[in-house]
C-alpha cells in the first residue's frame, strides 16, 4: 500500500464530513426519521438546477443556498402532506422527494443543452479529486472540501452545544417541550436545515452516499452501545471518523483481493459504516446478540438448577 | 409543439417504439399501484427506496460472475438475478436488525439504504474496467432506459407485472388481515411471516423489473403515490386497489406518451410528475378524505350547529318572558341573545345575517329581533329536540340535571328525524304527547334587567 500526504487529505475530508452528519443524524434516528436524509439528498436536485439556471454558472454559493431551501421544503412539504391529508410520514416523504427529483431532473435535462450539469456527478461526487482543489490559507494549501465540510461541522456543533438541552426534550418527548414554551416545531425545522446545509456540503465534495450513510449508521451503531445522549453523539461522531479511515483503507486493499485495480472512496466509507455497525450488533456489552444469549442461558440455567436448600 | 396527428398517434399506440414503452409504463404502474397499496397500508412505503438502493451490489456482482464464467455479463436474466438475490439479502438484513434489536423500522430500512448502496458503488466502480462492462447499460438500472425498452424487456415486464398483480388480487384477504392486524392475523393462526415474506417478493419484483426499465427514483414513486392517493377516494380496501391500479397505469400511459411527444423530456420524471399531479388532485378534492371537500363539511357542520343554538336561545327568551299560557312570537331585544352564549360581536353578526338569509327573521324595530313563521316553527322543533334528548339522558344514561345542557349539546345537532321518533317512544306517553317539554334545568341568565 502506497500511503502519501493525498490519501490523509482524502481521509480529512471524508471524516469531517462524516461527523458533520452523524451529529445532526442521532437526532434524526431519535426521532423516527432516518429516511429524511435520504429524502433531502434527492430533493436537492431541483435546488441545485435552479440555482445553476437563474445565475449561468456552477458557483458553489448560489448553489449551495438553492439546495439548502430545497432541502427545507422538502420537509415542509412532508410535514403539510402528512398533517393535512393523513399520510403516512414515509409515504408523504416518498412522494415529496420522487417529485422533487423528478422536476429537478427534467430541469438538468434542458439545462444540459448550455452546459454539463450531469445527474450523476452531483448526487456521487468524488472524494479522491478533493484534494486538487486546494485553497492556501497562511502559505498552507488546504483542500477546498476540507474547509467546507469542517465549517459545517462547527456550525453543528455549535448549534447542538448551544441548544443541547432544547433538542434533547424535544426528541424525547416534542409535547412536554412545547408545554414548557420550547417550540419542537422550530427546532424540528432547525434539525432539517441543518441535515439540508450539512447534505449540500458534503454533496458537492464527497457525494449522496456517504451523507445518507452517515446521517443513519454511526448513530445507529451508538444506539446499540449507550442509553445517554452525550455518549450517543461521541460514539457516533468516532464511528463516523472511523469509517472514514477503514473505508479509505479498504477502498485501497480490498480490490486487490479480487484482482481489480481501484474503487470509490465513498462506496467503501458506507460499507466500513455497516461493518462497525454490525461489530456493535455482535458485541455491544448491553444490547449485543452474544451477550444477550449469553445472558439467557445464564437465566435459563438458573431457573433449571435447583435452588440451594438452606434448612439442610 | 407535437402536432394533433402526432398526438393522436403516440396515444392510440400506432408507432411499434412507443408501443413498447408505453404498455410496459403502464402495466408497471397497474402491478405497483397493487402491491403499493399494501405496502401503504403496512405503513411500509419507503421499502421500496431501501429495496430498490439494495439490488445495486447484486447486479454488479452478478456481472463479474457472468465475465468470471465466461459469459457475456450482459445477459438480462442473469443481472436480474443478482439483484433480486441481493434485494432478498437487503430485506433479511431490515428483518433482523428489526427483530433483535431496539431500532426502528426506519433505522433498519435507511441502514440497508445506504449500506447496500454503498456496497454496489463500489463494486460497480470496481467492475467497471472489466471487458464490456461501460457497454452492459450498468448505469441504466440506476436512471432506466425507458425510451430504449426492446421487445424482451417489455415480456418480462408484462409477466412479471401479471404474476404480481393475480397473486395479490388472490391473496387479497389474507394481506387484508395482514396490513389491518398482524396480531390478529397470528393468533388466528395464518402464517403471517409467510405472507409478510410473499409481499416483500412481489416488492421486489416489482421493483427489479421496474428498476431496469425505468430507473430506481421512478421505481419508487410508482409504489408510493397512485396508493396513496387512491387512499383518499375511498374507506374500501377493494375500491383502493382498484383506483390504485388505475392511477398507476393512468400515468404510467400518460407519462410515456407525454415523453414520446417531446423527446427532451426523460419519461422517468414525466411519469413521476404525472402521478404527483393525480395525488396532489386526490389530496386536494377527493370527496372521501380530500382536504377541500372535508373543509366543507365542516364549515357546513358549524353553521348547522350556530343555526340551531341561536333559534333555541331565541326560544328560550321568549319562554322565558312569557306567562303559562303559551309562548307567544314576539320581539326581543338582541341584547338579550348575547347573554345565553359566548358569541363575539363579530360572530352573533354572522349568525343573524345567516338566519335572516333563511328566512327564520322579520324585519322589526332596531336592535330587536322579530322571529318569523317558519323561524318560531324551527325554533320550538330544535328546542324540542334538545329537551326531549336531556330528558332522555337524565332518565337512561344518569346524567345529573345540571350538566345535562351540555352533554345534549354535543350530540343534538346531529339527531335524525328517525331518532326523534324513537326517543319519543322510548320517553313514553307524558313527554311524547306534551308538545313542548319542560326544560328540566333552569335556563339562565334570562333577559337583563328582569328578575
Amino acid at each position: 500500500m502506497n500511503w502519501t500526504s493525498f490519501d490523509t487529505w482524502i481521509v480529512v475530508v471524508g471524516a469531517l464530513s462524516a461527523v458533520a452528519c452523524a451529529l445532526p443524524g442521532c437526532f434524526l434516528v431519535l426521532r423516527k426519521m432516518s429516511m429524511m436524509g435520504d429524502a433531502i439528498s434527492h430533493a436537492v436536485l431541483p435546488g441545485l438546477a435552479i440555482a445553476f439556471l437563474i445565475t449561468g454558472t456552477r458557483a458553489s454559493v448560489p448553489m449551495f443556498f438553492g439546495a439548502a431551501i430545497a432541502g427545507v421544503l422538502t420537509a415542509l412539504f412532508t410535514q403539510w402532506i402528512s398533517r393535512f391529508g393523513n399520510v403516512d410520514r414515509g409515504a408523504a416523504m416518498g412522494i415529496v422527494f420522487t417529485t422533487l427529483f423528478a422536476i429537478g431532473l427534467i430541469l438538468i435535462r434542458q439545462a444540459a443543452d448550455h452546459v454539463d450539469l450531469d445527474p450523476g456527478c452531483v448526487l456521487y461526487g468524488a472524494i479522491e479529486l478533493t484534494p486538487l482543489d486546494t485553497v492556501k490559507i497562511i502559505g498552507v494549501p488546504i483542500p477546498r472540501a476540507a474547509l467546507v465540510n469542517g465549517g459545517a461541522l462547527l456550525g453543528n456543533l455549535l448549534i447542538i452545544v448551544i441548544l443541547f438541552k432544547e433538542f434533547r426534550l424535544s426528541a424525547f418527548d416534542p409535547e412536554l417541550a412545547d408545554t414548557l414554551g420550547f417550540s419542537s416545531n422550530f427546532l424540528h425545522y432547525l434539525l432539517m436545515t441543518m441535515v439540508a446545509m450539512t447534505t449540500v456540503a458534503a454533496f458537492e465534495s464527497v457525494g449522496s452516499i456517504i451523507v445518507i450513510a452517515m446521517l443513519i449508521v454511526p448513530p445507529a451503531t451508538a444506539l446499540l452501545l449507550t442509553r445517554n445522549l452525550p455518549a450517543m453523539l461521541i460514539i457516533a461522531s468516532a464511528t463516523a471518523a472511523a469509517s472514514a479511515l477503514i473505508g479509505h483503507i479498504s477502498a485501497i486493499i480490498v480490490p486487490t483481493w479480487f484482482g481489480f485495480s481501484t474503487t470509490t472512496t465513498s462506496g467503501m466509507i458506507a460499507f466500513a459504516a455497516g461493518l462497525i455497525f454490525a461489530l456493535a450488533w455482535l458485541f455491544s456489552p448491553t444490547e449485543g446478540i452474544i451477550v444477550r444469549h449469553l445472558r439467557q442461558s445464564r437465566k435459563d440455567w438458573k431457573d433449571f438448577s435447583p435452588e440451594p436448600d438452606e434448612n439442610f | 409543439m407535437p402536432l394533433w396527428a402526432d398526438i393522436i398517434d403516440v396515444l392510440l399506440l400506432q408507432n411499434y417504439n412507443t408501443r413498447l414503452v408505453v404498455l410496459s409504463t403502464t402495466l408497471l404502474g397497474i402491478a405497483a399501484g397493487l402491491v403499493g397499496s399494501f405496502l401503504l397500508l403496512r405503513k411500509r412505503s419507503l421499502m421500496g427506496d431501501a429495496l430498490s438502493h439494495a439490488t445495486l451490489p447484486g447486479v454488479a456482482i452478478a456481472f463479474a460472475v457472468m465475465i468470471s464464467l465466461g459469459g457475456s455479463g450482459k445477459s438480462l436474466p442473469g443481472l436480474l438475478l443478482g439483484a433480486t438475490l441481493s434485494g432478498v439479502a437487503g430485506i433479511a438484513t431490515m428483518l433482523v436488525i428489526r427483530n433483535t434489536t431496539r431500532l426502528r423500522d426506519d433505522v433498519a430500512m435507511g441502514f440497508v439504504l445506504s449500506v447496500f448502496f454503498g456496497i454496489g458503488v463500489a463494486s460497480l466502480q470496481m467492475v467497471q474496467n472489466l471487458p464490456g462492462a461501460s457497454a452492459a447499460g450498468l448505469e441504466s438500472f440506476i436512471y432506466g432506459k425507458t425510451a430504449s425498452m426492446i421487445r424482451s424487456d417489455f415480456v418480462l415486464i408484462a409477466i412479471v407485472a401479471g404474476i404480481a398483480s393475480l397473486l395479490s388480487i388472490a391473496l387479497l384477504k389474507e394481506f387484508l388481515l395482514l396490513c389491518f392486524d398482524d396480531a390478529f392475523a397470528s393468533t388466528q393462526g395464518w402464517p403471517t411471516l409467510a405472507l409478510d415474506v410473499v409481499l416483500l417478493g412481489l416488492v421486489t419484483a416489482v421493483t427489479v423489473i421496474g428498476l431496469q426499465s425505468v430507473g430506481l427514483i421512478l421505481v419508487i414513486a410508482f409504489l408510493i403515490t397512485p396508493a396513496t392517493a387512491a387512499r383518499f377516494w375511498t374507506q374500501r380496501l377493494g375500491h383502493m386497489l382498484v383506483l390504485a391500479a388505475a392511477i398507476g397505469g393512468i400515468s404510467g400511459w400518460l407519462g410515456a406518451s407525454i415523453s414520446a411527444l417531446t423527446p427532451q423530456l426523460p419519461a422517468g420524471a414525466v411519469i413521476v410528475l404525472v402521478a404527483a399531479s393525480l395525488f396532489l388532485f386526490s389530496m386536494l378534492f377527493a370527496p372521501a378524505r380530500g382536504i377541500v371537500p372535508r373543509l366543507v363539511r365542516h364549515s357546513r357542520l358549524r353553521r348547522k350547529v350556530d343555526r340551531q343554538h341561536f333559534l333555541r336561545a331565541a326560544y328560550e327568551i321568549l319562554e322565558t318572558a312569557s306567562g303559562p299560557e303559551g309562548v307567544p312570537n314576539l320581539p326581543f331585544p338582541t341584547e338579550a341573545l348575547k347573554t345565553m352564549r359566548s358569541w363575539t360581536p363579530v360572530h352573533l353578526r354572522r349568525i343573524l345575517r345567516i338566519a335572516r338569509h333563511e328566512d327564520h327573521l322579520e324585519p322589526t324595530a332596531p336592535g330587536q329581533l322579530l322571529l318569523s313563521e317558519a323561524g318560531f316553527g324551527e325554533a320550538a322543533r330544535v328546542t324540542r329536540n334538545h329537551r326531549l334528548w336531556e330528558t332522555y339522558l337524565i332518565k337512561y344514561a344518569d346524567i345529573a340535571p345540571s350538566h345535562v345542557d351540555r352533554d345534549a349539546d354535543l350530540v343534538e345537532h346531529i339527531l335524525g328525524a328517525e331518532l326523534v321518533r324513537e326517543l319519543e317512544e322510548y320517553l313514553g306517553e307524558r313527554e311524547a304527547l306534551v308538545p313542548m317539554p319542560p326544560s328540566p334545568h333552569l335556563i339562565q341568565p334570562s333577559i337583563p334587567g328582569e328578575p
